[in-house]
């Protein structure tokens, strides 16, 4: 298991950040993950073997969200 | 941003349009058709989300938005498509626009981060990224440069405005030897820095990465409100489509949608956490998270530790009675016989002397330490002899009836006191204490002026001091000889006794019952990862200046959450009593919704303007 910290573009609303949050939760490979909407910032725990770092950003690219940085 | 804003700007025009055709009575066509396309405009990209989104199976906000409006083109009503759409989509727009303001508190403080520093690579001058420094390298800081790492002072002296670190911006001498922080600027003088940490290591980075943490941290409150909204919108959505089979309504159902989602009660409290705990960072206040900040809003008790929080936690010379000698020449002796020892009323005299004598302080010979009654020295052909009244005994030095009773006198106020004799002739009496820091009395009332009802003192000191200090600071009480484990008992007695207790301390020597009483507060943490650690909330400078703001924010902030909850709630409940009452509709529906989350958003922005304490 890894983690890592998603800092993503402004979220424009708290739903989006529901949003944003199940969906990562529901994408293969990801344990848990939750989303922030005042920091716009995703904390993901997910398993490497399974995911890498460019499949957590399509899984936000889907809710319309694009992944600025990560740490 | 710019996107968004284009999409409400067009969008809006073309509601425009419509309107005034209507209003110049041509063809309702045009009107019907400039509304679906203000609809689609704005909708689109609602649309397109709710799309991808219900493909993972979730239902969203866009999801409940987009039915609505096509449901609304579907049964003609055009105008509510357009009106929906639109309000959601400037609705957003304004929230983006506002909480990135609150988000700014942050950024702005991210900001202050060093970029670039100055060191010397293959003997050459060179900048290079902060991070890139190596720990023990020496980085050069000219005068407005900022600070880029954690380390000590190797060459030259300056002052330097660490505002970034503890929020005052009062500039603080730096020499040889002194700690400094990356993050604060230097003013006015050359200074070569040897790193010890760098990037995040370093207590600004370490700030930085806190507050981020603290904001995510959720409230009780909060979660109170998402587990809230988590059943209402199922519950909504289930409610629209009964109501359409009772009432055979489309519009009731549509309109169920749009509120579907309380989208102020969810943002409620996040939002006044985010501004307290940014105002809070900004002065030097690090809040552990919003669960602190709502506890420390009901704490109506503060208990001090003494040593290092009401007083400096160094002895200091307090008196200087002199019988036939300058002071000056008293303290020169004086300095000069104590040169040798590190003993801490030693250093507290030797201090003093640094400051008022002019005359170089060296080495004295023949010195001698009598340990735990004083020391003896020879200093220009004249025995001088300092020490308690042991030493005077043994040494068969008679003490005056008159000068014993000054001395008593002095030791009842707490003080510990010393006495000087030249030649077997007493000389003066220095008296040594561990004073109250100078403003102490005035953090005292303003406390109480924020609402705290009772402060007190849990000292390891001997009563007579701690006696003496609780009078002169005005305190409602104090406990004294107190071991680490009694100051724990103490505060678990405070609360059983009803009160909310925070304590006050160092952050290093007082950790258990830092860790008992309900919030535990540090103080002068910058520099001690320790102490942040432990503490739920972290005062960065080594004063108690921000302890009162501290309190009152928290306190503000802890209204503003409940003001925002209250508000939020009503609206959600007027609003379905309203729909359900058949008084609002798609489009005012959505005004409502909107309005009251940026009224939230408002009232929360207040917090990062509290600056009364």
């Amino acid at each position: 298991m890894k983690k890592i910290k998603l800092y993503l573009e402004e979220l424009s609303c708290p739903d989006c950040a529901n949003k944003v949050e199940m969906v990562l939760n529901k994408t293969e490979g990801v344990k848990k993950a939750d989303v922030h909407y005042t920091t716009s910032k995703a904390n993901v725990e997910y398993d490497p073997d399974k995911i890498d770092i460019s499949g957590l950003k399509k899984a936000v690219a889907k809710t319309g969200y694009k992944v600025e940085k990560t740490k | 941003m710019k996107k968004k804003l284009k999409i409400v700007t067009i969008s809006g025009f073309l509601i425009g349009v419509g309107w005034l055709s209507n209003l110049l009575n041509f063809n309702p066509l045009i009107f019907d058709t400039a509304m679906v396309a203000a609809a689609v405009v704005a909708g689109y990209q609602v649309a397109i989300s709710a799309y991808n989104t219900l493909k993972m199976k979730v239902i969203s906000i866009n999801l409940l938005v987009t039915i609505a409006a096509v449901g609304a083109v579907i049964i003609g009503e055009y105008w509510e498509a357009a009106a929906v759409t639109f309000l959601f989509a400037f609705g957003s727009y304004l929230e983006s626009r506002t909480v990135g303001k609150a988000r700014d508190a942050i950024r702005d403080l991210m900001d202050l981060a060093p970029n670039l520093a100055t060191v010397i690579r293959e003997g050459e001058e060179k900048e290079i990224a902060a991070e890139e420094v190596e720990v023990e390298e020496v980085v050069i800081v000219r005068p407005g440069e900022k600070i880029p790492v954690d380390g000590r002072v190797v060459k030259g002296k300056s002052e330097v405005n660490q505002a970034a670190i503890t929020g005052e911006s009062v500039p603080v001498r730096k020499e040889i030897g002194d700690e400094v922080f990356s993050g604060t600027i230097n003013k006015n003088g050359y200074l070569e820095i040897k790193t010890e940490k760098v990037g995040d290591d370093t207590t600004f980075g370490k700030i930085i990465e806190l507050v981020e943490e603290a904001q995510e941290e959720k409230a009780p409150t909060q979660k109170l409100m998402e587990r809230f909204s988590k059943y209402y919108t199922p519950g909504i959505i289930l409610l629209s489509i009964i109501s359409y089979f009772f009432s055979g309504s489309v519009r009731l159902s549509l309109t169920l949608l749009v509120i579907g989602c309380p989208g102020a009660l969810v943002i409620s409290t996040p939002i006044s956490i985010v501004a307290g705990i940014g105002n809070g960072a900004k002065n030097g206040i690090l809040i552990k998270g919003g669960e602190y900040l709502e506890k420390s809003g009901e704490i109506d008790m503060l208990a001090f530790d003494k040593t290092g929080t009401l007083s400096k936690g160094e002895a200091e010379v307090d008196q200087l009675i002199t019988y036939d000698k300058s002071e000056a020449e008293v303290l020169r002796l004086a300095a000069i016989a104590e040169f040798n020892s590190e003993h801490h009323l030693a250093r507290a005299i030797k201090k003093k002397a640094e400051k008022t004598v002019k005359t170089e302080i060296k080495s004295p010979v023949a010195f001698e330490t009598h340990t735990g009654k004083g020391v003896t020295a020879q200093i220009d052909g004249k025995e001088i002899m300092i020490g308690n009244s042991r030493l005077f005994k043994e040494q068969g030095i008679e003490i005056k009836p008159e000068i014993e009773e000054q001395k008593n006198r002095l030791e009842e106020e707490g003080k510990t006191v010393v006495i000087v004799a030249e030649n077997d002739q007493i000389i003066a009496l220095i008296s040594i204490a561990d004073r109250p820091r100078e403003n102490a009395y005035q953090i005292v009332e303003k406390l109480k002026q924020v609402g705290i009802k009772k402060v007190v003192m849990l000292t390891g000191d001997n009563e007579r001091i701690a006696e003496s200090v609780a009078n002169e600071l005005n305190l409602d009480g104090y406990r004294a000889e107190l071991l680490p484990e009694d100051k724990v008992k103490a505060v678990e007695e405070y609360q059983k006794e009803g009160y909310k207790v925070a304590m006050v301390g160092d952050g290093i020597n007082d950790t258990p019952s830092l860790v008992t009483a309900d919030i535990g507060i540090a103080m002068g943490a910058a520099g001690t990862d320790a102490a942040i650690d432990t503490a739920d909330i972290t005062l960065m400078a080594d004063n108690l200046n921000k302890l009162p703001y501290a309190i009152g924010l928290s306190k503000a902030a802890n209204r503003n959450i409940k003001q925002n909850v209250v508000f939020a709630v009503l609206v959600v409940f007027a609003l379905l009593a309203g729909v359900l009452g058949q008084k609002v509709f798609l489009a005012s529906g959505m005004l409502v919704h909107e309005l009251s989350v940026l009224i939230v958003i408002f009232n929360a922005m207040r917090l990062l303007r509290y600056d009364a304490a």
